[in-house]
């Protein structure tokens, strides 16, 4: 990596020599008349136009991206929350295309319509109270409507489940590289566990002397979900940070060691169903880890299954239980 | 204070001069050759790493060229990928925008455009630029040395950049980092405390607050933030050494890496997360208030028309800096935070959408009917209004606790401050160069390629930098060596391949500007005193350098700096020009 910076060094060193000993045949390349501001008002024109040939290159090649991979960002959210995060992400969307056209326009609008022109006096145009205080005001109001229904939503989405709440708990457990889900139970609870007592099998370090951990299952590779049903996630994290990155959930909390994070939500499409609205027969729901932990971070991942409650039910008692 | 001694010509040698100078027009020069020196090794990583993300697993021959053993085979190995992201945000984001930028900038023109000899302390001066470099060397060699340089990201995040065991990177590669981000530091404050009290204490007679430049006012909240952030990422770092290296646990707790449970008990990585976004955040102001207020200078300049609401202007300067301060949070929203936090932290992050707001439309208006002179700079201040509207518009969505879950931490981040902050920054500084090279060298650099510069880089870079914002929106985490665990994102390969393309061309862009720089540093055609037709006090300096800027008297101020095309005057007005009989001072409303 040190030859990289030399090798900075040297081709700047290189450069500097070279045009101190070959300046006089560039000069033929770099003629200008800097002291002459009244220049070439041709060229100057020309600057104005690729600047209005660029902003409608600019629109192209956005909409061109737009054709082009527009179908492959997520499909729609596969939970209930993200209907609500959709419509804002739509409504935030809106109107960052609405103000981005219409600056964009204005902007190189301007710069090819004033480009210079000796004939032109330029207005003296110092201040303007009322058109400040609108483009103050437009703003804040935009805001206004954009932070409130936002808080609105992150307050909904960011309330824990409460405990009566007919709900599947899952600890997702993550460590350098890959993820661990442990089922609440019959009981609904998850037993006791730490990085302290992590020892040979018991790579999950539970509490091997609390009976509510004795009916909690492990399950590693991929972890099942009831659709329709709203599942409380915890996390944990052995060794650094690690992040749980659902997306198609709309679902992301860090994973952090010396705490417990959580976050919950209900699916509302099964992995066929999935299937079928993205016309992929290979569509899997995906967990991925989304915070730099280390070499293997970019192949963190779980799979997921949504699936019916009876499914799901069928699925979880093959799985074998912690201490049977 | 008496400065004019220092106006007295004497011979100086070449150490005083060149190196151990005091005269900040000297030292702008060491900042700016230091910091795009870095620069230049910092776009050389990104290209190494866009043509692995670009075509992933394929032979480079430059590769193993330039990394050795970080790339034997010619492949970029996994976690030396990681270093060379972590270590490409570093370089940018400290060293070449912050120091390169702010240290060029703030001294060559803080003294020229508030008519002081040189700055309060040209001692303090130097030993800033020296300490940076020192800690530039430091940041160079941590790339030599065992498990190579630091790799847990530019934010280094405990507990990975607290364990060796967590990545090799960790080991002395990070050791090195947080000493030379400590000497960096020292640095930045010596120089920030130095531009506040010279902006406060050496204007000359007129120089009034209301009569200062945009430039000054933006590298005054710049120093000011600068001063109030920066010393909370020092004790960031310092508690990450002592849990490093003396056993501590201020960001540690219940770990077991490594085959065993560490003893460390009560500490929380989200301590450190709150510490560095204390200064991360306000850190993004300090890299961009000062292209702002360079570009502010020249869109005025060079539309021949005055700066469009000053006072507003300046008003929205201080509320992004004040507000930088309260918003640190929203890169935090899924720490697992307190969620009323988040709530708070949206608030107040999405009204720094105002101010913002505020300053592109009157740069929209100053544009308005004036008389655009595309010189180099103006064609890249235009660019960076361009990008602050299209990086600026997509911190609604970043901002926003709910719509940040999805796309935390993905591509759409990395577009979004790479277009907002570092292109900005970077057209920004571009523009400072190309205009005020004539200030610095005495020498203009030539037009034609600087226009050709400029059209390479702002299509190249938006060839880069756009189309992230699709790849976030389809949930590709950044950091990742590779995307294809994951066939869903299968779709992307064509557009990774494309960015990839658009970074060499951009880097190659960049050799254009290096070559016009050093040519024109030489050979270059001699500049004329007021070359821009400027009003600013530097321009009424001799083109050749002296201590102490004027042979004679320092010019007193009568107006403000934006009176172009002022009805029945002078084409322009510099601000050392008595008002006429009758005139008002325009800048007095």
């Amino acid at each position: 990596m040190l030859l990289l910076s030399a090798f900075a060094f040297i081709l700047i060193l290189f450069l500097v020599t070279f045009i101190y000993l070959k300046g006089g045949e560039f000069k033929e390349m770099f003629k200008v008349d800097p002291d002459d501001l009244t220049f070439n008002e041709q060229e100057n024109k020309t600057q104005g136009w690729l600047f209005a040939a660029f902003g409608i290159a600019f629109f192209l090649f956005i909409v061109f991206l737009m054709l082009k991979w527009g179908g492959s960002i997520l499909p729609e959210a596969a939970s209930v929350h993200g209907e609500e995060y959709d419509s804002l992400m739509l409504i935030t969307g809106i109107i960052i295309v609405t103000v981005f056209i219409i600056t964009h326009v204005l902007l190189f609008l301007f710069v090819y319509k004033y480009a210079f022109n000796k004939n032109r006096k330029p207005a003296f145009f110092t201040h303007n109270l009322k058109l400040e205080i609108l483009w103050t005001a437009l703003p804040s109001m935009v805001l206004v409507l954009l932070i409130s229904v936002g808080l609105y939503n992150w307050n909904s989405i960011m309330k824990p489940l409460g405990d009566k709440d007919d709900k599947v708990l899952i600890e997702l457990y993550a460590k350098q590289f890959d993820w661990t889900a442990r089922y609440a139970g019959a009981d609904g609870k998850l037993g006791r566990a730490s990085v302290h007592l992590i020892n040979g099998g018991n790579f999950l370090g539970i509490d091997t002397t609390d009976v509510v951990a004795f009916d909690d299952k492990i399950v590693k590779n991929e972890f099942h979900i009831p659709v329709n049903k709203p599942v409380q996630f915890v996390f944990r994290a052995q060794d650094v940070m690690h992040s749980a990155f659902m997306p198609h959930f709309r679902a992301q909390m860090n994973c952090v060691p010396g705490l417990k994070t959580q976050f919950n939500f209900t699916p509302k499409y099964t992995t066929q169903e999935m299937r079928r609205i993205t016309k992929n027969p290979d569509f899997d729901y995906m967990l991925l880890c989304n915070k730099i932990c280390g070499t293997a971070h970019f192949a963190m991942k779980m799979k997921i299954v949504v699936e019916s409650e009876e499914d799901f039910n069928t699925w979880l008692a093959s799985n074998q239980s912690f201490k049977q | 204070m008496d400065l004019t001694h220092s106006s007295h010509t004497h011979k100086e040698s070449f150490i005083t001069k060149y190196i151990f100078s005091t005269d900040h027009k000297m030292i702008a020069k060491q900042f700016m050759i230091t910091g795009f020196t870095m620069g230049f090794i910092g776009i050389i990583m990104s290209v190494l790493f866009r043509l692995q993300l670009g075509w992933p697993g394929e032979k480079f021959l430059i590769n193993e060229l330039l990394l050795g053993s970080w790339a034997n085979g010619g492949v970029i190995a996994p976690d030396k990928y990681l270093a060379l992201v972590t270590m490409h945000g570093t370089i940018m984001v400290f060293f070449m925008l912050t120091a390169g930028l702010s240290g060029t900038f703030s001294n060559l023109l803080i003294p020229l455009q508030i008519g002081a000899r040189d700055m309060a302390s040209g001692f303090m001066n130097m030993l800033s630029y020296w300490i940076f470099f020192v800690s530039c060397i430091v940041m160079l060699v941590s790339l030599g040395v065992e498990g190579g340089a630091a790799s847990a990201g530019w934010t280094i995040y405990p507990p990975l950049s607290a364990l060796p065991e967590a990545i090799p990177g960790s080991g002395l590669g990070m050791t090195l980092w947080l000493i030379s981000m400590a000497l960096f530091i020292t640095s930045s404050l010596i120089g920030s405390l130095n531009y506040i009290v010279t902006i406060i204490n050496l204007r000359t007679k007129g120089m009034t607050f209301s009569r200062l430049p945009l430039t000054i006012w933006s590298f005054l909240v710049t120093a000011i933030l600068g001063v109030l952030s920066f010393p909370v990422l020092l004790s960031a770092v310092l508690l990450l050494v002592f849990d490093r290296s003396f056993g501590t646990s201020f960001y540690l707790s219940d770990i077991f890496i490594g085959g065993q449970a560490l003893e460390r008990f009560g500490g929380s990585p989200i301590l450190f997360e709150h510490l560095f976004w204390f200064l991360g955040h306000p850190e993004v102001y300090i890299v961009l208030l000062p292209s702002l207020g360079i570009t502010s200078e020249i869109v005025s300049t060079m539309s021949r028309k005055p700066i469009f609401g000053y006072k507003f202007m300046v008003g929205s300067i201080l509320a992004i800096g004040g507000l930088s301060f309260i918003v640190w949070g929203h890169h935090m929203f899924v720490t697992g935070m307190n969620p009323f936090l988040g709530a708070v932290f949206t608030i107040t992050t999405l009204l720094i959408a105002i101010p913002s707001a505020i300053k592109v439309f009157n740069y929209l208006t100053t544009l308005w009917r004036g008389n655009i002179i595309f010189s180099p700079a103006m064609l890249f201040s235009i660019g960076l209004i361009s990008t602050f509207i299209t990086g600026g518009l997509t911190g609604l969505i970043l901002g926003d606790a709910t719509l940040d879950i999805n796309v935390h931490d993905t591509y759409f981040v990395v577009g979004h401050f790479h277009i907002v902050m570092g292109l900005s920054a970077v057209f920004g500084t571009f523009a400072g160069v190309y205009h005020w090279f004539p200030k610095m060298f005495g020498k203009m650099m030539n037009n034609t390629w600087g226009q050709v510069h400029f059209w390479i880089t702002i299509v190249t870079a938006y060839g880069v930098f756009f189309p992230m914002h699709f790849l976030g929106l389809a949930g590709v985490p950044r950091r990742y060596y590779t995307n294809s665990s994951f066939p869903m994102f299968d779709d992307f390969i064509n557009l990774n391949e494309i960015i990839s393309i658009f970074a060499i061309l951009a880097f190659l862009g960049q050799l254009i500007f290096l070559f016009n720089f050093l040519y024109s540093i030489y050979k270059g055609k001699k500049a004329s005193q007021n070359p821009w037709n400027s009003n600013t006090l530097e321009w009424t300096t001799p083109v050749e350098h002296i201590h102490g800027n004027w042979p004679n008297d320092i010019p007193e101020v009568h107006r403000w700096p934006y009176d172009y095309n002022k009805p029945g005057y002078e084409e322009f007005i510099p601000q050392n020009v008595p008002l006429k009989k009758g005139e008002t001072d325009s800048g007095a409303h």
